[in-house]
């Protein structure tokens, strides 16, 4: 009953807050489109000078769609190289054709070497008549034509739900504090632990509206790869934004006012983006990637990869939410605890 | 309950934050049915002292027993209806949603619920405004609806901290009015005040200065026992006395 008190005046203080509402919902379809259109957007059409002999290429090169610019003298190219009209320059010295790249722009330099290798392999029919075999390739997970968005898709989900959750309920909890009302609802016969849940209750189903959006628009607007269930999704989610609420009013203690709430930001939500999975952690050092087991969003975003694009079932996600739920429980324990700093009983 | 028994009894109480003493060796008694003013200067300790009354806050030594239980005790704060000096409110919530939220805290349901509502917002004369939105709200009306909250549940004891801060005098005197008339009802009321004329009408008033009790008694007592003609004039004899 008094639990129920808390959640809904909770919601009904989001509802009487449109902006904060809109943050919670628009701003992460927003991001997630411009992340969609930058990372899917057309490949790179590299434009690629040649001079002299270098001249047999170009129907290679242009029926791969990259732009071909003819020079009449070396040093011509080279000009044109110096001020990036092309990103790279061939030329044919003695038998060896040889490249120079513009070389600012690694994804410009990456679809310059992708076109080149392709043109000097059709100019040398002699090596597929040899026999070179040519591999049959299939996908275990994924798809060929899955892109950087649908990798990135599931982990920005989580990020997302844990960004807003942990700053939302931050905030609102420390606003508690210092405008009298937590000291209010302590002078009230609330236990302590009931404060904590009717906040779990309240986010709680603010978060499953806001996930539904967001992997609603991530599936069917963006068509970011969905291989597994929805209700999964959802699940993961929910347990994510439990553990971004419940770390956020925890820390929230530690807290004197809202700047210094969004001061947690680069110190607990960026580092968690970074180990995520995001970027690969193999390369890093073993004690950065043991960090990584620590942070909740590793965990959240392991578990929607697994769902979204490997379309995997409970037995592969369930470590993954036991370590959420446990996350969340450690967490409200420790609320429960902090709060005893206002009322001992 | 023993009617002789006292509502509030506190008991040589002291309280320190950290190496600061707030409240030094304090004693008294509060007893059905009365009003009891804390008067004193800021910074002299009222708040502190009210919220060990309520339990919020424990003391550092000593004792606080409320209707006989020691406090801070859980169960007893269904009993008391407290009112903080800051006005402890959801402002972007209408005042109907702020106390519908109380009255659930508190157990209330219903058409209980609702008629509590109607009666403690009329009381304070707010009943035009339940649906606006405390933000909305002047500090004057913010104060009279962090007041019917206090009322809501109707309990046996309210602990009000300077309740009338910011309210017109008409206004006032009616909720003085509606404090009397329940105090004719059983309640007992502890409240705090630095204005004097307010002072005067508490059956009883406790006079703090620097943490220290330097007196309690009638406001007629008072002055009787220092030869004021008023209870300012009490309150620096008071005070002048202990240096
Ligand atoms: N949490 C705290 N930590 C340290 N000192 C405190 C704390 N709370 C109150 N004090 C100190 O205790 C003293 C008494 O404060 P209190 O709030 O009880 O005064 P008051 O009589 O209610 O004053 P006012 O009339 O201005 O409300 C003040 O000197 C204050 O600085
Ligand atoms: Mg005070």
């Amino acid at each position: 009953m008094r639990i129920r008190a808390i959640t809904l005046r909770i919601l009904r203080q989001f509802i009487h807050d449109k902006r904060t509402m809109a943050l919670m919902f628009i701003a992460p379809l927003l991001v997630l489109s411009l992340m969609s259109l930058v990372f899917n957007s057309n490949a790179y059409k590299p434009n690629i000078g040649v001079s002299g002999a270098a001249a047999v290429f170009s129907p290679a090169l242009e029926a791969q769609d990259a732009a071909v610019t003819s020079f009449t003298t070396t040093e011509q190219g080279e000009a044109a190289l110096r001020d990036s009209s092309i990103d790279a320059f061939v030329t044919v010295e003695g038998n060896a054709p040889s490249v120079i790249l513009e070389g600012s722009n690694p994804a410009a330099t990456r679809a310059a070497m992708q076109v080149l290798r392709e043109a000097v392999l059709q100019l040398q029919p002699a090596a597929s008549v040899t026999g070179l075999i040519q591999p049959s390739v299939s996908y275990m997970y994924g798809a060929e034509d899955m892109t950087t968005i649908d990798r990135f898709g599931p982990i920005m989900i989580g990020v997302f739900v844990f960004f807003f959750v942990f700053l939302i309920a931050g905030v609102s909890f420390l606003r508690e504090r210092t405008t009298g009302t937590l000291e209010r609802l302590l002078s009230t016969p609330l236990k302590r632990w009931e404060i904590v849940l009717g906040y779990v209750g309240g986010f709680g189903i603010f978060t499953v509206v806001q996930a539904l959006l967001i992997s609603w628009f991530s599936v069917h607007m963006l068509g970011i790869m969905m291989a597994g269930s929805f209700g999964y999704v959802l699940l993961i989610t929910l347990l994510l934004a439990i553990t971004a609420l419940t770390l956020g009013t925890l820390l929230s203690a530690f807290a004197g006012n809202e700047l210094q709430m969004i001061q947690f930001i680069p110190l607990v939500i960026v580092p968690q983006i970074f180990l995520s999975g995001l970027f690969p952690l193999d390369t890093l050092p073993l004690w950065l990637q043991r960090t990584g087991l620590a942070t909740p969003i590793y965990y959240g975003a392991q578990a929607l990869m697994d769902i979204m694009i490997r379309g995997k079932g409970w037995s592969s996600i369930a470590l993954d939410a036991y370590v959420l739920v446990g996350f969340s429980l450690l967490f409200m324990v420790l609320n429960v605890l902090a709060l005893r700093k206002h009322r001992r009983m | 309950m023993n009617q002789e028994q006292p509502v509030i009894s506190v008991t040589r109480v002291s309280r320190a934050f950290g190496s600061k003493t707030v409240l030094k060796d304090i004693s008294l008694q509060v007893n059905r049915a009365e009003t009891f003013g804390l008067l004193g200067p800021s910074g002299s300790g009222k708040t502190t002292l009210v919220k060990l009354l309520t339990g919020i806050d424990e003391v550092s030594s000593g004792e606080v027993q409320v209707m006989g239980v020691r406090m801070p005790k859980l169960t007893m704060l269904q009993q008391i209806g407290y009112m903080a000096q800051s006005d402890a409110l959801y402002t972007e919530l209408s005042a109907k949603e702020n106390l519908e939220f109380f009255a659930a805290l508190y157990g209330l349901r219903g058409g209980n619920r609702t008629r509590r509502i109607g009666d403690v917002m009329e009381l304070v004369n707010l009943q035009e405004h339940l649906r606006k939105r405390v933000d909305q709200y002047s500090g004057g009306m913010k104060r009279r609806l962090s007041l019917a909250i206090a009322l809501l549940h109707e309990p046996p004891l309210l602990i009000l901290d300077e309740p009338t801060v910011g309210i017109d005098p008409l206004l006032r005197q009616s909720i003085w009015k509606e404090l009397r008339s329940l105090n004719n009802q059983g309640t007992t009321i502890v409240l705090t005040t630095h204005v004097m004329d307010e002072a005067e009408k508490c059956d009883r008033l406790g006079m703090i200065r620097d943490g220290k009790l330097l007196a309690a008694d009638t406001p007629a007592g008072l002055m009787q026992a220092t030869g004021s003609a008023t209870i300012e004039e009490a309150f620096v004899t008071y005070g002048g006395g202990r240096k």
